[in-house]
């Protein structure tokens, strides 16, 4: 090899010896972080497991009947009648090929997920939208979220929270958290300046530019940014049953690990059903003439039952 | 009493080094100077000016002349760089935050050349928007706005939303919601810029209907001088940051201070904007009704007109004589036995074209004061000659001919 060794080679670093990059993710992770920052990744824990319970108890005490029906009439009244034929057959297939209970169990770790995703993320947005250096400094930090193999924060959130559903669902918020953030940032630039203007030039607060004139405006582009969460939360099912979730990826995991085609392919047609239903009722929500009717508890229930139009309000 | 809204040398400077800017602009030196020596455009340059209560003053100027800017000053909507501005006596630079607040929110609305609606909201919660932020409860918020939007005729559509209406309809609900908050200034930026012409010149006289109805003071701004002569009491004309002209609608035809200004007033209708006050006699004898022929005779001919007013007992007009008529009467009989009823008669602030399409071109006008005296007379002759000379002045292509009469009874 020493006839290859030339003037060339000394450009390159590794001529020089490896630099122990892996070792110093190591040390940072496993000898400062988990030691000194273990009790407090603890306790983040506890509110994503309170919630995670709360909604998996609930969904699964909720018979098969009565929520199939609910979120078809959901789909009708929002999306229309050709969602919610849709929604009904999906329903009727998962219950029928026997994944009811895991199709629950991820629904709930799903919801869990992107209502963690809300809360952090559209405050966030919003923070992004008003101070430029701050979105200017998150904005490589999404882009790494977003880029980065999940399977590489799998190892540090193992060995910071453990392994089962709650870690799962913390790698799921981890992996569906940018593109609220990015929606909600975008959706409040896009507003006319003017309107801001005409806000500000009527004596409006700060609080109440952002609230009577930024936010509803860009409603639909955060309901954009919710509905891609909801997807790449429910893409990363598989993923989380790596670490010990439960649910529908899970039926894919073990079928994988026994290769058994058809119980992988069961857990897959759950997955792929419940994505579809949930992408057309969140993308029916965010339709502008549907946010302009009446939204007071009585006009949403009024709606669902078919008594008033899911449009706007009539005149 | 202070004026209603006064600046004092104001300067607002875009660009890295405002300060420095100020300084040569105070130096006397020009624009392209200046933004080759400090990168900074000096959009606003050492206006001064007072606005009266109730006044509409309209600042008019090209396109990038600084209009939008120098409005957007008075409210702080943006920061001016230097000078000092006082609404009813008050620094409104030394207000904060809160201060400011409170007077966007009690004294001073705006109206935006593209309305600025908010599309999620109807047109009553637009036009309660002001009211809204000022905490005013919902019910009565709703009455206020549908009386404003009444004003503007627009409260059958309370519940529509922006986007139904047409541009005309749209910034009247932009009116509407400036008006409900009871303004004691509006300032309207290009209002009726983006509107088509016909609309443009209705909403200019319901805008005359409604400051007199809200007594509001207006800074109005426009880049078109007919819509500027219709409107205005006073008339700015800006240019490159700063005023050319400020005067009198009447002044600025009349005597326009430079080319600048000449090339906008060439454009315009003289007939429309010269008043008959301007050419009327206050000289002119009166005749009784009583009077015989023969003394009418002699305060004719002594006067060198052509026909006279005939007054009452309590100087109001009764009708008129010319000279041929009293010629071919009886010198015996009473002035009544020939004298044409009624009396042609207008106000001082009445324009020439106004006038003449009322049909009084042939016999003396009588320009009344408010209780309905005789002030003055207008010959048929002046009259006749002034629209002449007006009329020769206008450029050949001249533009769209006024439809409706754009009278301006200050
Ligand atoms: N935000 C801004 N930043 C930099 N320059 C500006 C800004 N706003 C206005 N200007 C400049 O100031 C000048 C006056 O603009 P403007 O007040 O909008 O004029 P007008 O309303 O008369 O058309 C123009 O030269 C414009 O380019
Ligand atoms: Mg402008």
């Amino acid at each position: 090899m020493a006839e290859h060794t030339g003037l060339i080679e000394w450009f390159s670093p590794s001529t020089y010896g490896k630099l122990p990059f892996d070792d110093w993710v190591e040390w940072v992770v496993r000898d400062w972080l988990v030691p000194n920052f273990r009790p407090a990744f603890q306790a983040m824990q506890w509110p994503v497991d309170q919630v995670l319970r709360g909604l998996d108890a609930g969904l699964q005490a909720i018979p098969f009947p009565i929520f199939a029906l609910v979120l078809v009439i959901a789909a009708w009244r929002f999306a229309g009648g050709g969602v919610a034929i849709f929604t009904l057959l999906a329903m009727l297939f998962i219950d029928a090929i026997g994944v009811w209970a895991e199709t629950m169990t991820t629904l709930s770790m799903i919801l869990t997920a992107v209502f963690f995703c809300a809360i952090a993320g559209i405050p966030l947005g919003i923070a992004a939208a008003r101070n430029d250096r701050f979105a200017t400094t998150i904005r490589p930090v999404l882009d790494i979220m977003q880029t980065i193999p999940p399977f590489v924060y799998l190892v540090p959130i193992v060995m910071l929270f453990g392994v089962g559903m709650v870690p799962g669902v913390i790698a799921t918020i981890i992996f569906a958290l940018p593109p609220i953030i990015r929606l909600t940032n975008l959706g409040i630039r896009q507003v006319r300046e003017e309107l801001v203007e005409a806000a500000v030039a009527f004596g409006s607060t700060p609080k109440q530019i952002l609230f009577e004139v930024q936010l509803p405006l860009a409603l639909r582009t955060i309901m954009a940014g919710l509905n891609q969460t909801l997807m790449l939360a429910l893409s990363m099912a598989v993923i989380a049953a790596l670490i010990g979730a439960g649910g529908l990826g899970l039926t894919v995991f073990t079928g994988l690990g026994r290769l058994d085609v058809g119980r992988a392919a069961v857990g897959g047609v759950g997955i792929v059903l419940i994505a579809i239903v949930l992408d057309r009722i969140t993308q029916a929500l965010g339709d502008p003439s549907l946010r302009k009717g009446d939204w007071t508890f009585n006009g949403t229930a009024k709606r669902l039952l078919g008594l008033a139009p899911p449009g706007p309000a009539q005149r | 009493m202070p004026a209603k809204l006064s600046m004092e040398g104001l300067y607002k400077v875009f660009g890295p080094a405002p300060e420095e800017a100020v300084k040569l602009a105070r130096e006397g030196l020009d624009k392209d100077e200046i933004y080759r020596r400090t990168e900074s455009v000096v959009a606003v340059d050492n206006i001064s000016l007072e606005v009266e209560s109730r006044e509409i003053f309209v600042v008019m100027g090209l396109s990038g002349s600084g209009k939008s800017t120098l409005v957007r000053c008075i409210n702080r909507l943006i920061e001016p760089t230097s000078g000092s501005l006082a609404i009813d006596g008050q620094d409104v630079l030394a207000l904060d935050e809160g201060g400011l607040r409170q007077l966007r929110l009690a004294k001073v609305a705006m109206v935006f050349q593209h309305f600025a609606l908010f599309p999620h909201r109807t047109v009553a919660e637009n036009a309660a928007y002001g009211l809204k932020i000022r905490g005013v409860s919902p019910k009565q918020r709703r009455e206020k706005a549908v009386e404003a939007l009444a004003a503007v005729g627009l409260d059958a559509w309370a519940d529509a939303y922006p986007s139904n209406l047409s541009g005309g309809m749209q910034q009247r609900v932009g009116l509407a919601r400036a008006l409900a908050v009871d303004p004691e200034i509006l300032l309207m930026d290009e209002p009726f810029s983006a509107l088509d012409p016909l609309i443009r010149r209705d909403m200019q006289n319901e805008l005359l209907g409604l400051q007199e109805r809200y007594s509001a003071t207006i800074v109005f701004i426009t880049h078109d001088l007919n819509e500027a002569l219709t409107l205005g009491s006073r008339i700015a004309i800006m240019k490159d940051g700063s005023f050319v002209q400020v005067g009198r609608p009447q002044e600025i035809v009349s005597a326009p201070a430079d080319d600048y200004v000449a090339n906008f007033t060439r454009e315009v209708d003289r007939s429309r904007v010269l008043t008959l006050g301007q050419i009327a006699r206050r000289d002119r004898p009166l005749l009784e009704p009583q009077e015989e022929i023969a003394a009418a005779c002699r305060k004719l001919s002594a006067s060198g007109a052509q026909a006279l007013l005939v007054q009452d007992s309590a100087q109001k007009p009764l009708g008129s004589v010319s000279a041929a008529q009293l010629l071919a009467a009886d010198p015996a009989a009473r002035v009544e036995s020939v004298m044409e009823r009624p009396a042609i008669t207008a106000e001082a602030e009445t324009s020439l074209a106004t006038i003449l399409e009322t049909g009084g071109a042939g016999a003396p006008v009588a320009l009344v004061d408010k209780q309905g005296r005789i002030s003055a007379t207008v010959d048929p002759g002046d009259l006749v000659n002034a629209l002449a000379a007006a009329r020769a002045s206008e450029q050949p292509i001249s533009q769209e001919k006024n439809v409706t009469a754009g009278v301006h009874n200050g």
